[in-house]
């Protein structure tokens, strides 16, 4: 099992960069595989190259780069029966709740204050509230003034889709590389559930006639985006007895026209929000209906099951927020990008990230070894890196995988409240933490006290920090080879 | 001959202002604000008040 040769964490905490590039380069190589690509299998190399720094596109890579979102394009040319636009509020996350709408300069210190902070930075979104193709001028001004300061930052942007066909080759221009488009529906009279309205060609057209015209466009800005080679994520919102069947045709679909990942998410519908749906009382889906979904659509466009949500304003890796940390009020007026730290940064993740592909295939070795026709499912708690380094009463949420001899996949997560805040922890919150973690064998943390690692073994979960700092592959792959091979527990056990 | 913004009920967003095609809606201090003098309720230029047909919020957008 191989140890930690460099840590990201001290990277990414170190405010000094003296300090930084030491700690960049005294970590020596200790893998024998170094430099190979991270490249999971069956994938097209000039896509890898797309999406490797990018969290949202890439499972592997949510482990290692951070995205931030800036609100600058408020206003939408339709509306949604799960949005509320009236709603803000800075307790609430929830997608496209935002606490601080931003003009392009404002985000652009912004994005450089991030930047110089946090050195995960890959990737720079706009998306929502409001819709980034229809209040284009704020988006695309935005985009160019960043992309002139840090040029390496990735661009993208969600749309609805209605007014994307009109922008595509600015987009393709501006080397915006990936966007993500919400398609709830193929057919209007579904759609027209969904979407009561839009305003297109300077006027209101509601139900059916809209959503045949949203459909359209919708359609048409995926295909042009496919023809150009810009990647295109889409975002479904499921919805029980409205869309949830017809969201495998949507998944043919758009898997025809290029689509490269679909991202399916439940629907968020709590009377509080005032939303259309949350006061008629439509219900979202369990975890378990989507999981059914998302099983069922295997096989069709590619799934991703690491979305998290976020914020429209969220900033850092996945998983987590520091938007707070970085309102307007907090950033000085005349500030300049250092890109020192988010260079030191990627050297180290480069030379990790090779490591850790070594690590994953032995690990998936291993498991193939045991001959066993067994799963086990495990909650990591992690703050990146691609290795259990959380303390389990300090983990917001939990990364799930599921390990049986076909390998090791990621299969989502789970958000839990913090349990030990101040050093103390709370009885209830733990109650309420091993209820989130209903379902599962096995918890891997970097540490965990006696008492709520009793408390969960009278729930049927075990618990261990015994692979604290390991990858998270490595691990499993012991724990797995430990329960169902042959072979003798691993010594770290 | 001019519409007004119920700035209550305005999220802000911004839309009316860019779909007025006659520059009559601006973000004055704390609200966006439609100019009587520059307000043609869109005659001429469209069908609907694009103010009116935009705006998320109902009877936000209003005859003044
Ligand atoms: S497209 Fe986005 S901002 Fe517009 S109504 Fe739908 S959810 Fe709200
Ligand atoms: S009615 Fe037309 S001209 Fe008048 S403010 Fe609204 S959009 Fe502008
Ligand atoms: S469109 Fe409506 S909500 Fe948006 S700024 Fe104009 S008046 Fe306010």
């Amino acid at each position: 099992m191989s140890l930690p040769t460099i840590s990201l964490d001290s990277l990414v905490s170190t405010k000094s960069y003296e300090q930084l590039l030491a700690t960049a380069k005294s970590g020596g190589c200790a893998s024998s595989s170094c430099g190979s690509s991270a490249k999971p299998d069956e994938m097209d190399s000039a896509v890898w190259e797309k999406i490797k720094d990018h969290p949202c596109y890439s499972e592997e890579a949510h482990h290692y780069f951070a995205r931030m979102h800036v609100a600058v394009a408020p206003a939408c040319n339709i509306q949604c029966n799960y949005c509320n636009r009236k709603y803000d509020c800075a307790n609430e996350s929830r997608p496209g709740v935002v606490s601080e709408k931003l003009t392009p300069d404002q985000a652009l210190r912004k994005v450089i204050a991030v930047a110089n902070e946090v050195p995960q930075l890959s990737v720079l979104g706009i998306a929502g509230p409001g819709d980034a193709c229809f209040d284009w001028k704020k988006t695309k001004a935005t985009f160019e003034r960043v992309a002139r300061e840090i040029p390496d930052i990735r661009l993208c942007l969600s749309t609805n889709g209605l007014a994307l066909p009109d922008h595509v080759d600015e987009l393709a221009d501006m080397n915006v590389d990936h966007v993500t488009i919400t398609i709830n529906m193929v057919d209007p009279a579904i759609g027209a559930k969904i979407h009561p309205w839009i305003f297109y060609n300077h006027r209101r057209h509601t139900g059916i006639d809209a959503a045949r015209i949203l459909h359209k466009r919708q359609m048409l800005g995926l295909e042009m985006l496919t023809a150009r080679g810009i990647l295109t994520k889409i975002n479904s919102v499921m919805i029980p007895s409205v869309n949830d069947e017809h969201l495998v045709e949507v998944n043919r679909w758009i898997k025809e026209r290029g689509a490269f990942l679909h991202n399916v998410m439940p629907l968020i519908s709590d009377p509080a929000h005032g939303t259309h749906f949350g006061l008629t009382g439509q219900r979202g889906p369990t975890a378990l209906e989507l999981k059914t979904l998302q099983d069922r659509l295997e096989g069709g466009a590619k799934l991703m099951r690491h979305c998290r949500q976020c914020r429209a304003d969220a900033v850092g890796l996945l998983g987590e927020d520091r938007g707070q940390e970085f309102t307007t009020d907090r950033i000085s007026d005349d500030i300049a990008y250092d890109a020192s730290k988010r260079e030191a940064y990627r050297e180290v993740v480069t030379r990790e990230r090779g490591d850790h592909v070594a690590a994953k295939s032995d690990a998936v070795g291993t498991l193939k070894a045991t001959g066993s026709g067994k799963s086990l499912v495990i909650a990591v708690a992690t703050r990146g890196g691609g290795r259990i380094n959380e303390h389990f009463g300090h983990s917001k949420e939990f990364q799930v995988y599921e390990a049986s001899q076909r390998g090791i996949s990621f299969i989502g997560h789970r958000n839990v409240e913090q349990y030990c805040l101040g050093g103390r922890g709370a009885d209830a919150a733990l109650d309420s933490v091993i209820t989130a973690l209903d379902g599962i064998d096995i918890v891997l943390c970097a540490k965990i006290g006696d008492c709520p690692k009793d408390r969960l073994a009278e729930a049927g979960i075990r618990a261990t920090d015994a692979y604290g700092y390991d990858y998270i592959e490595t691990a499993i792959s012991a724990l797995y080879a430990a329960e169902f091979g042959s072979e003798p527990l691993a010594a770290t056990a | 001959m001019a519409f007004k913004i119920i700035a209550s009920q305005c999220t802000q967003c911004g839309a009316c202002e860019f779909e007025c095609p006659s520059s009559a809606i601006k973000f004055k201090g704390e609200a966006y604000v439609i100019d009587p003098e520059q307000c043609t309720e869109c005659k001429d230029a469209f069908d609907t008040q694009q103010c009116a047909s935009v705006c998320p919020v109902p009877k936000t957008c209003v005859p003044a």
